[in-house]
């Protein structure tokens, strides 16, 4: 198994977090991972993605042209990252923001409302659980106990108290997500 | 099983320094490596091993830093990005010429100039060709992963204090910034001057006990004298080139063609050899992990097993290049492919090029 990722939205949507949530429950369940930001002038005030690699096997390039799936949370994202959706791959979005939805005929597309589910659960910084836990629903490439596992590890200390909540906002996601075309 | 944790490249190499046991890391602050110096800073290794850290006022102060402190024996390192490395050159061939043994790390940013803070490859003439004046050379350690970024700052240590050389590890901006999967090895116990008395018997850290002198220099006003020194200097180096060359081999047993890279480009065309199998070309990949000594041997022994051509892929106008075509020596087709500037090449960008300029070529 070899999963090639794309993450891409806004600067502070919590998008390399996500990335990073995902490679480290990678680790916990004994995969290979990398996590390859795009980083530079690129970041300031404008998008930001990552590109997540969990494979069976030693990883070859970090960096990639064409993915499995892309998580896309904005419409610069979906102008620039539709098109690299392997064929019959998966391209997971969440429609707020977004003026021009996805269009291709040959991979399959599901929705997240990440950003309203936040807002419901009342706390907007648990929006990249959601999404991450609609990606897990479509792709259940590591269990839920592992991406826990990741996520302890990742986030200091003094935030552990917040786990729970982050716990509820992915289990949100897993149940929420919207198939708009399968192939 | 060593602990496992999810790293960044930089950080990686800033952990690793600690657990080698170095003695002081002194630099500066330069994207994309900036987080050495933070990583270490945050860490405290003060207060874990004794370890100095020190950010100096410039990165000719850290170089003359370690200068100094590389003569005593202790094991002391700097990293920097390429803008950086320039500034050091003048103390890196004092340091050669003097035969200290010290670790510099260059995390390499495009170039010429102050150029971009996106990754390059551009700086293997001035890593493996000199960069300072005189005739000297650096032990590379080419990383391209975050585990090696980790594993060879012992490594290099290793090789440093083996020959009296200072070893470098060229890594790049990409290699810096991500974050992959990373096994840390066991902390390491720092020396004591005692020891370093006992191991280094060159080491400028006080008189012995029979009153003899060491001394460290790399100034010799005979030129019979310099010759002779250069001599010595030069069987150093063919030693090393005769038992340092490290390299991997990947899918070479049945290959046609061969993809010779390093570093991230490695991995990219391992990427790239897969997209190309899977089109029915027999292609391997030829890594040198150490860029100098480089593995001319190897490729000798893959012209002589038949392999019809040769794609050298860097970061840069085609550097390496150059070493592939001197080990080919003319008898097959040698290639470059390399984009330029802090643009980093796909794996599709690579199999275009190995089916343009060698297979079809």
């Amino acid at each position: 198994m070899t999963e090639e990722i794309i993450i891409a939205g806004f600067g502070g949507q919590g998008v390399l977090s996500m990335g990073k949530i995902l490679a480290y429950s990678g680790i916990m369940q004994d995969k290979e991972v990398s996590w390859m930001p795009s980083y530079g002038p690129e970041m300031r005030g404008g998008t930001a993605n990552v590109t997540v690699i969990i494979s069976d096997e030693r990883i070859s390039s970090p960096i990639l042209e064409v993915f499995d799936t892309a998580i896309i949370l904005n419409q610069q994202s979906m102008d620039k990252f539709e098109k690299t959706v392997k064929p019959g791959g998966v391209l997971l979005y969440d429609p707020n923001g977004i003026s021009r939805h996805p269009e291709r005929k040959d991979i399959n597309i599901y929705k997240i409302e990440g950003a309203k589910l936040a807002a419901e659960m009342g706390n907007l910084k648990i929006f990249n659980m959601v999404v991450l836990g609609a990606f897990l629903a479509i792709k259940p490439i590591v269990n839920l106990e592992n991406v826990m596992k990741g996520l302890k590890k990742s986030l200091p200390e003094r935030y552990h108290k917040l786990l729970p909540l982050n716990e509820d906002a992915i289990r949100l996601g897993m149940k929420n997500v919207i198939t708009v075309q399968e192939v | 099983m060593g602990e496992l944790r999810l790293m960044k490249g930089n950080e990686a190499l800033a952990e690793a320094a600690i657990r080698a046991g170095v003695d002081g890391y002194f630099g500066y602050p330069i994207t994309p490596q900036s987080e050495v110096i933070e990583y270490l800073t945050a860490e405290k290794p003060y207060e874990r091993t004794g370890m100095v850290v020190l950010q100096a006022e410039s990165e000719v102060a850290s170089i003359n830093m370690l200068y100094g402190a590389g003569a005593t024996g202790k094991k002391v390192m700097t990293s920097s990005s390429s803008p950086g490395i320039s500034l050091m050159q003048e103390g890196i061939s004092y340091i050669a010429g003097a035969e200290i043994p010290v670790v510099l790390v260059n995390v390499v940013r495009g170039g010429p100039g102050l150029g971009d803070i996106q990754p390059s490859q551009s700086d293997y003439f001035q890593t493996t060709k000199g960069g300072g004046h005189g005739d000297y050379r650096l032990i590379a350690l080419a990383p391209s992963s975050v585990q090696e970024m980790s594993d060879f700052v012992p490594l290099a240590f290793e090789l440093a204090f083996k020959y009296r050389n200072p070893a470098i590890i060229i890594s790049d901006g990409a290699i810096g910034q991500m974050m992959e999967k990373v096994e840390l090895f066991e902390q390491m116990p720092r020396l004591t001057d005692e020891e370093i008395r006992e191991k280094y018997r060159w080491a400028t850290n006080g008189k012995l006990k029979d009153g003899t002198r060491r001394v460290i220099t790399s100034l010799d006003l005979d030129p019979h004298k310099l010759e002779e020194h250069n001599l010595k200097l030069q069987a150093k180096y063919r030693e090393i080139e005769e038992k340092e060359v490290r390299y991997e081999m990947l899918q070479c047993e049945d290959a046609e063609y061969i993809i010779v890279a390093y570093g991230l480009s490695a991995r990219i065309s391992q990427k790239a050899i897969q997209l190309l199998r899977e089109k029915g070309h027999k292609v391997g990949l030829l890594r040198p992990i150490t860029i100098w000594p480089f593995p001319k041997k190897q490729i000798d022994e893959l012209v002589k097993k038949g392999v019809k051509g040769f794609l050298s892929v860097e970061m840069s106008a085609g550097q390496m290049v150059e070493d592939v075509k001197l080990a080919v020596n003319g008898r097959v087709k040698v290639e470059h492919f390399g984009r330029l500037g802090g643009v980093i090449h796909s794996p599709e960008e690579v199999v275009a090029a190995m089916e343009n300029k060698i297979i079809g070529g």
